[in-house]
């Protein structure tokens, strides 16, 4: 906070770098839709948004690496295109991505230099002066990293460490950084914050792009919000709260997003699960005597911090992890070495939390993809598709989901996030489950899709599905949970029924285990 | 309006590419042969030759299509169409040793079915190696190519087993059918093209075999928590693609009536040219049998029709070589031209 040389003053208008209306369109979906952005030296300029908000993208437009659809760069005050990472490279931009990009065969040395060796007068590079000068910027960073070790060998944090010295190499007037901290402990992000300061002396104008939300107001000047695409606010960084940044993502009033629960009257046990146990590898924690039921028209939270085990409980459910001890009950029967496609004819589906990679074949059509897990329930003779029963549920779902396509045949790939995920739920209720299994279901999908996927809930949960329903969004968990289980470092730390239901009790239960760290 | 239809038209040019491209072929080889040599192209009796050099290629590109389907490849087709002939040759020529010293001949449809079972058993190893032991397709199946190639010319020593006629007196007759008979004045190689390329339509299209292939190319983990059996269906083409191998073999055997250790050498490279050339993505998921045969015929009559014209080999080589590129640069084309028009909608 100290740095702070600006209290009081308006945003000058010294604009380094200065975007304009900004347009991204990809194949079915608009990523942004007429952005403005400034970016002010010697600031920490925050960009701040839920996911699927357009951050990425917007950064990926300003360094070169995408192109926009639509709008104006200005550099400087003056009208720029920029086509390559080259030429943002030569105007003084450089980007740390948020997936690290090294050659993990090379060594660090080489990573650094990577399309800019320092050679000898033939031409050869000079290795000795490369690790010279990889050492002395590492020194920069405090960092006890050998130049010579190969980036495979670096831990996760030292080879973000090694990405930031990367990009310190020569002279920059711009830097991007989209999530820097994510894999840095506590000591490495003081280092951070010290070089970022280092570097607003100089006059360099830092984009800062993070989830962290406490490092945001720390570290940063002003603050830039984007909500689906849109510009929603720009604002001085003394002025802010959490809560005003939290409130400013979300946008829409989430009182009218979730459904009117009423509390299911049934007592019928459709899964149960008891004393689940798992082990994993070193960095994941292990599952330990998980147990709970779920009933028959019911939605179920779980609930847990990042690395809780959430995930995990509903993998082994699925049997996409087998290695389990313990006992899951479907309606009753013994679930054991049964895998997926068994699970599901015994009426458990999985809803995953990645749309992308594991729901969906971008190839395949809507209505293909809608009948992948239930082609059995619409086959012939044992092997024969039945081309009317598939176009008649194909079509049935594609109302009852109200997916906006032009027709089910076209390319699934064609369609935004959210029709994309009513595709995913279409396809698993196509199978005619018993209990629908949701991972995240409303992530990277804009508000209104999302009330509709709450909507949908509460409708399967009338019809009598049991639905577990996992996420990290405290408010989703309050609006739509009939019951909640909260999981810390793979165990159950509570269970809480509608009434406790509260942003306090989950959120005390969910730190059960944990070291209070903060970082400052 | 005018410019709409003028993107639909493209794109319905660019989606029956390999159609027209074959059309032009024809068209370009049956008129430099007419005024060349005087030969006339499109008679029956070149057809039927033609006809039984595609049903080669196609039946090996059959088998190869739904392998790539699934992002995979098979390079062990050619050795094993090698080892199939050998095996075939030998027990015929030979006959089997039997404990005891004594010789045995097999009656012609056991020996058919036995080579049949070996091919698809290869495929069945390069399944295992591919997904039980998670080797790459493309070093898996290389190795199989050379395992092939090296028991084929074992089984000899590298030398030919001829005169596969077989003899009345040992019972092993008719195995020529294969590769000289007609059913209704058809040779028997192209129908058994023509069955198995509508069994291959079927099992694509109405089958969940079929879909469950073109989902594990796209995206294999979805497929796996959609309850696809990945390892079953991977297993299943890569056996499917052995046994074409070995059809092959056998048919190849029989119209040369002998059978050489070198047959087949390369030929995996057709296979794949004429499932890329009809519209097979290499990266998965995306192709159709229909494209695969037509792609056949457009290699196959290629081949021919360059022969006949007395291209130079060395020039043929170049010129299929354009034609597979050309077919691959179309194909990213049109991918843009879809990517465009579903931006400007």
């Amino acid at each position: 906070m100290s740095n702070k040389t600006s209290v009081h003053q308006p945003i000058p208008d010294n604009i380094i770098y200065r975007a304009q209306n900004i347009v991204k369109r990809y194949p079915g979906t608009i990523a942004l839709k007429g952005v403005d952005f400034k970016i002010y030296p010697g600031k920490v300029n925050v960009l701040v948004g839920e996911n699927g908000a357009g951050k990425s993208t917007l950064m990926k437009i300003m360094a070169g690496i995408e192109f926009l659809s639509e709008g104006q760069l200005f550099w400087k005050g003056k009208e720029i295109k920029i086509d390559t990472t080259e030429q943002a490279e030569s105007l003084g931009i450089r980007i740390i991505h948020q997936e690290l990009n090294l050659c993990p065969n090379l060594t660090v040395a080489d990573n650094i230099f990577l399309n800019c060796e320092l050679t000898d007068k033939y031409g050869n590079i000079d290795v000795k002066r490369q690790e010279r000068e990889a050492a002395a910027l590492l020194r920069r960073l405090e960092q006890d990293i050998n130049p010579k070790e190969l980036v495979s060998n670096l831990k996760v944090g030292q080879q973000q460490i090694v990405e930031i010295a990367k990009s310190l190499r020569n002279e920059m007037e711009v830097l991007i950084m989209d999530e820097p901290t994510s894999a840095l402990s506590n000591s490495e992000v003081r280092v951070l914050f010290n070089i970022i300061n280092d570097l607003k002396s100089q006059g360099v104008a830092v984009i800062y792009i993070s989830h962290k939300l406490e490092e945001l107001i720390e570290i940063g000047d002003n603050i830039t919000v984007l909500r689906d695409g849109e510009l929603v606010t720009v604002k001085e960084m003394e002025d802010v709260t959490l809560q005003w940044i939290v409130r400013s993502m979300a946008g829409k009033d989430w009182g009218d997003v979730f459904p009117k629960r009423e509390q299911p009257d049934s007592d019928e046990i459709i899964l149960s699960v008891n004393n689940l146990s798992c082990r994993f590898g070193t960095e994941q924690e292990d599952l330990k005597n998980i147990s709970f039921d779920l009933k028959k028209g019911e939605i179920l939270g779980i609930y847990g911090l990042l690395g809780a085990g959430r995930s995990e409980v509903l993998e082994a459910i699925m049997g996409l992890n087998l290695d389990y001890e313990g006992e899951i009950k479907i309606n009753g029967k013994l679930l054991k070495t049964q895998d997926i496609e068994e699970r599901i004819r015994e009426g458990v589906v999985l809803v995953p939390e990645d749309r992308q990679r594991e729901g969906l074949v971008p190839v395949l059509s809507v209505g293909h993809n809608m009948t992948m897990a239930g082609l059995w329930r619409i086959i012939k003779y044992g092997f024969h598709i039945d081309k009317a029963l598939e176009g008649s549920s194909i079509n049935r779902m594609f109302e009852k989901m109200s997916v906006k396509a032009p027709s089910p045949r076209v390319p699934v790939s064609s369609l935004s996030g959210g029709n994309q995920q009513k595709v995913v739920i279409g396809k698993c209720l196509l199978t005619e489950p018993k209990v629908l299994l949701m991972d995240e279901p409303t992530r990277g999908i804009d508000v209104g899709a999302k009330g509709e996927v709450f909507m949908l809930m509460d409708e399967l949960a009338k019809e009598g599905l049991g639905v577990l329903f996992v996420s990290s969004e405290i408010k989703e968990i309050i609006g739509v949970c009939d019951r909640v289980i909260v999981l810390s470092k793979g165990k159950k730390t509570k269970e809480l029924s509608k009434e406790d239901i509260t942003e306090e009790n989950l959120v005390d239960a969910s730190a059960i285990g944990h070291r209070t760290t903060k970082v400052g | 309006m005018q410019n709409k239809k003028n993107v639909n038209l493209s794109l319905w040019i660019m989606k029956m590419r390999t159609v027209i491209a074959l059309v032009i072929i024809t068209v370009i080889i049956t008129v430099l042969l007419e005024v060349t040599r005087n030969i006339n192209f499109l008679n029956p009796l070149n057809l039927v030759t033609v006809g039984k050099h595609v049903a080669i290629t196609a039946i090996l590109a059959l088998g190869m299509t739904f392998v790539i389907l699934t992002g995979g490849i098979d390079l062990s087709i050619g050795g094993i169409v090698g080892l199939c002939g050998m095996i075939a040759g030998g027990l015929i020529y030979e006959g089997l040793a039997i404990p005891g010293g004594d010789i045995m001949f097999l009656n012609i449809w056991s020996i058919i079915i036995a080579v049949l079972i070996i091919g698809t058993f290869i495929g069945y190893l390069n399944g295992v190696l591919i997904t039980k032991l998670n080797v790459a397709p493309f070093i898996g199946t290389l190795g199989m190519m050379y395992i092939a190639r090296g028991l084929a010319n074992l089984r000899s020593g590298g030398a030919t087993f001829p005169n596969l006629q077989g003899k009345e007196e040992l019972g092993n007759t008719g195995f020529t059918f294969l590769g000289a008979g007609h059913i209704i004045g058809i040779p028997v190689s192209i129908w058994i093209m023509i069955v198995l390329a509508i069994i291959a339509v079927y099992v694509a299209k109405k089958t969940p075999l079929g879909r469950h292939i073109y989902a594990i190319g796209g995206n294999a983990k979805a497929a796996k928590l959609s309850g696809v059996q990945v390892k079953k269906v991977t297993l299943w083409v890569y056996m499917f693609s052995g046994f074409c191998a070995g059809l092959v073999g056998l048919i190849i055997s029989s119209q040369l009536v002998a059978s050489h250790p070198a047959t087949g050498e390369s030929y995996e490279m057709n296979a794949i040219a004429a499932a890329v050339l009809g519209g097979t993505s290499l990266s998965g998921g995306v192709g159709t049998i229909g494209g695969t045969v037509i792609g056949a015929f457009v290699i196959g009559i290629l081949n021919d029709g360059l022969v006949m014209l007395g291209v130079s080999e060395f020039w043929q080589n170049v010129i299929k070589g354009i034609v597979i590129i050309a077919a691959v640069v179309f194909d990213q084309i049109q991918k843009r031209m879809n990517a465009k028009a579903s931006v400007a909608k």
